[in-house]
């Protein structure tokens, strides 16, 4: 395998090159996959039924908690990546940890506010709202909890082989993924949560 | 016993049950035959565990091949049903399944898969590229689209089909008009399908963006790796739209939600939307490549350069952008007033320019050429005309005013028939024969091919031609009989005709080739076209690596360059070769998903939920799986060369 020396880890390789570019197309697909879910739920967000609307059920305090925590774990995977650059696996280590860490703190919110809506008669047979409400946040959801395990997998690849090519473009890859559920998520909070609070 | 109920059909009749009885006696010689042949071992070596392009692609055309005898002998019946009025061969709901199969069939397991292997097999030598971007990826894609393809295709035996129409449109498709499990294969079969299928959009998008040759610029590919790459990227963004509409339609149908019922806020236009939002591009999908077929094919043969190039690749970038603003014309009478109708008639009106335009760059190729008229010449030569009658009456289809007449007859299954045999049946039955020595090492009969080609070609102006008619005079499509009063039945009866005559052309096509296996001779040369592009440039049969040295390109037709004006191909030396490494991953994850949908559509939870584990497994199992390729060396790359008669031009 030819390594080109003057190009980062996570691009030294044809096949790391390429992965990344895939990566990217892939990114394009999940925009449209984000997108239907989003034209769906405008379309439908009206229509509750006898069900209760966005503004009965939304809280604030643990949509902002999410917020936050998602936003800091982004911050942390930009600094896993930065410390992989400067080849430090021990720093590399920890930040995945703490992303990670940081990403189950937002599943178990997003756990509590599920829980939360069926208990307050938002369940997801309820009506077409409450169902493309929860189809939305629940396909994010699944991508975060993926993205927890995916991640978990690559710590542990770099705690074993180290910094290498290899997992340098694992962690690269996994960056851009969380980056990019980071950005959904923004999307969702001011046009689910904010939108319908107001 | 109340357990195995839910596996019964719930219209048997004895056909179903003769067909049962031929699926079992089918698996069992298969088994028995792999058995006695001792094969089980190749075909996992050589097949199942396989990630080379050029084998992947002829699996695709193989389950390609089998589904379009499958959608045509359902197409068969459906003729057969209406040649005659009041005609009691199929019931109702037997004819409704039928017609559902039908579509899905034809559409998502024969045209798609048809397309895919012709890409697979020639992008990467358009390209001079050794193998796709991602390898296992298109071998997973391969298992999925085949492991989805069957699940759709056991519910006629297990369970019932779905009968909803190809379209599925919501609220029949819910719950309540659809009570059997039908509906629920058509949601998993397809969503399992449909993932292979986007995987297969990102890989080809990669591939063609970064792997070309060295001077192949974006403005010197092929034309049919051009259409490659935009049909590519249009899989890359309409089908994620299926996904996310097939989860919903499966949490209506699984889980009881009201995404699309009519009470509770439910909304069954959604449905329509969001499916035609992916059924439009997913037309231009199947038809973009066959028009790279035929740019290939009649440049070759009219032994002239593709005319007017640009405006071709403009056209093909138009006609794809236009793709995503259309949809709504497939539902004029729906009820969305005057304005919506009005600019969607505009938009797609307007995708008749660049198509007219490609018409003219065929007729202007030609214009001068030496024509040599062989079997995918003839294709290409009946395709325009025919063609041209799916293209005007799709014109007036989108006149959303007029289309109040002409929406749901038969004249609307008239126009897409006559748009998609000619369009995309013929493109790839011209695709085929032409890169069949390619492939196979010899080629089809040119004498079958052309008959072949006449009997297509006249049995589907005499199946459809009737339709226009009947359609204008208000037969509605998908009603499974009519009265004597209409006055319908001698022009059916002249369809019914067509449709004996096509299947007629396909035998023909089938005994060409079972005698071009036997008596085609084999010593043919690695161009027998005498063509223009990469694919030819390198062996017959097509070395595991493609070419031995990477070819330096400078013009869209570099292998013609190299024949004609001295172009130098292949400057340097053999060098070691990195190739991936087999894997029976993606065959074994797909099955998985195989067992993960039919547990879903039956509703067995524990066995849903095992076999979700399996497929999490087989990904983590990829994630710690180290795997470099492997290199072939130079002796081994001296030694094939050698046997094939060593690397020229």
């Amino acid at each position: 395998m030819k390594i080109d020396q003057s190009l980062p880890l996570e691009y030294s390789t044809e096949e790391n090159r390429l992965k990344i570019y895939g990566f990217w197309i892939f990114l394009g697909a999940e925009i449209m996959l984000f997108a239907t879910l989003f034209a769906s739920y405008f379309t439908l967000e009206g229509r509750t039924g006898n069900g209760p609307s966005g503004a009965e059920i939304f809280e604030i305090t643990p949509v902002l908690i999410e917020t936050l925590v998602l936003l800091t774990s982004s911050f942390t995977i930009g600094l896993a990546i930065h410390a992989m650059r400067l080849g430090r696996q021990k720093a590399v280590i920890a930040f995945f940890v703490i992303t990670l860490l940081l990403g189950a703190g937002f599943l178990s919110v997003e756990i509590y506010e599920f829980i939360h809506y069926v208990h307050v008669g938002a369940g997801i047979q309820t009506s077409a709202f409450t169902a493309i409400l929860l189809l939305t946040l629940g396909t994010h959801g699944a991508h975060v909890t993926i993205g927890f395990f995916w991640g978990l997998f690559i710590v542990m690849q770099i705690r074993k082989r180290g910094i290498t090519p290899q997992t340098a473009n694992k962690s690269f890859i996994f960056s851009l993924y969380w980056h990019f559920l980071d950005v959904v998520w923004i999307f969702i909070f001011s046009f689910i949560y904010l939108k319908g609070m107001m | 016993m109340e357990f195995f109920e839910r596996f019964a059909i719930p219209h048997p009749s004895p056909a179903i049950y003769a067909s049962m009885v031929a699926i079992v006696l089918t698996s069992i010689a298969l088994v028995v035959g792999l058995t006695y042949f001792k094969k089980w071992g190749y075909l996992w070596r050589e097949w199942l565990t396989t990630v080379d392009h050029k084998r992947i692609g002829i699996m695709y055309l193989i389950s390609a091949l089998l589904m379009l005898f499958r959608g045509g002998v359902d197409a068969i019946m459906l003729r057969a049903q209406l040649a005659v009025p009041e005609n009691q061969l199929l019931d109702a709901q037997h004819y409704n399944e039928v017609f559902t199969t039908h579509g899905v069939v034809m559409i998502l397991f024969m045209a798609m898969p048809f397309i895919i292997a012709l890409m697979n097999f020639v992008v990467p030598l358009q390209i001079g590229a050794r193998d796709v971007a991602f390898p296992r990826l298109n071998a997973l894609s391969f298992w999925l689209f085949f492991f989805g393809a069957m699940l759709f295709n056991i519910s006629f035996v297990v369970g019932g089909s779905p009968d909803a129409g190809w379209t599925s449109y919501f609220p029949l498709a819910g719950n309540e008009f659809s009570e059997s499990v039908g509906s629920n294969y058509y949601m998993i079969a397809i969503q399992i399908a449909g993932i292979g299928t986007l995987m297969t959009g990102i890989n080809f998008v990669t591939t063609i963006m970064k792997m070309r040759a060295p001077g192949m610029t974006l403005m010197k590919m092929p034309m049919f790796t051009w259409t490659a790459l935009i049909t590519n990227l249009l899989i890359t963004f309409a089908f994620p739209v299926l996904t996310v509409l097939l989860a919903m339609g499966t949490f209506d149908r699984l889980f009881g939600t009201h995404f699309f019922t009519m009470d509770n806020g439910g909304m069954d236009m959604l449905w329509a939307n969001l499916f035609w939002v992916w059924g439009h591009p997913e037309v231009y999908i199947l038809i973009l490549p066959a028009f790279g077929v035929y740019s290939e094919v009649i440049s070759t043969f009219s032994r002239r350069n593709l005319f007017g190039y640009k405006a071709m690749v403009a056209s093909i970038v138009v006609i794809s952008v236009l793709s995503f603003i259309v949809w709504a014309h497939h539902f004029y009478t729906m009820g969305q007033g005057p304005l919506s109708n009005s600019i969607f008639s505009i938009t797609t009106m307007a995708i008749a320019v660049p198509t007219g335009v490609k018409i003219f760059n065929w007729l202007f190729t030609m214009y001068k050429g030496k024509i040599e008229i062989t079997t995918p010449m003839l294709y290409s030569l009946l395709f325009i005309p025919l063609f041209t009658i799916g293209g005007v009456t799709g014109v007036m289809l989108g006149m959303s005013a007029a289309d109040y007449q002409y929406h749901n007859t038969m004249f609307l299954v008239a126009h897409f028939h006559m748009v998609i045999i000619p369009g995309v049946v013929f493109a790839m039955l011209a695709g085929l024969t032409y890169w069949w020595p390619k492939m196979f090492g010899f080629m089809l009969n040119e004498r079958l091919g052309k008959w072949a080609a006449w009997i297509l070609a006249i049995s589907t102006l005499v199946a459809f031609m009737p339709m226009f008619l009947t359609g204008l005079d208000g037969q509605a499509r998908r009603a499974y009989t009519y009265s004597e009063a209409t006055g319908f039945g001698p022009l059916n009866m002249l369809s019914f005709v067509g449709a004996i005559g096509l299947a007629i052309g396909f035998a023909v096509i089938v005994y060409n080739i079972y005698y071009s296996v036997r008596y085609s001779p084999r010593n043919i040369s690695a161009d027998p076209w005498d063509a223009r592009s990469l694919e030819w440039a390198t062996h017959t049969p097509v070395p595991e690596y493609n070419f031995a040295i990477l070819p330096q390109v400078s013009s869209s037709e570099a292998f013609w360059d190299a024949k004609k004006h001295g172009h130098k191909l292949f400057p340097g030396r053999y060098e070691e070769i990195h190739m991936p490494n087999k894997s029976g991953v993606p065959f074994i994850m797909s099955a998985i998903f195989f067992i993960w949908g039919f547990a879903l559509i039956f509703s067995l939870w524990t066995l849903a939920i095992i076999a979700t584990l399996g497929i999490f497994a087989c990904m983590t199992h990829r994630s710690f799986e180290k795997d470099d390729g492997h290199h072939i060396h130079l002796g081994e790359i001296e030694e094939t060369e050698e046997k094939l008669g060593g690397t020229k031009l």
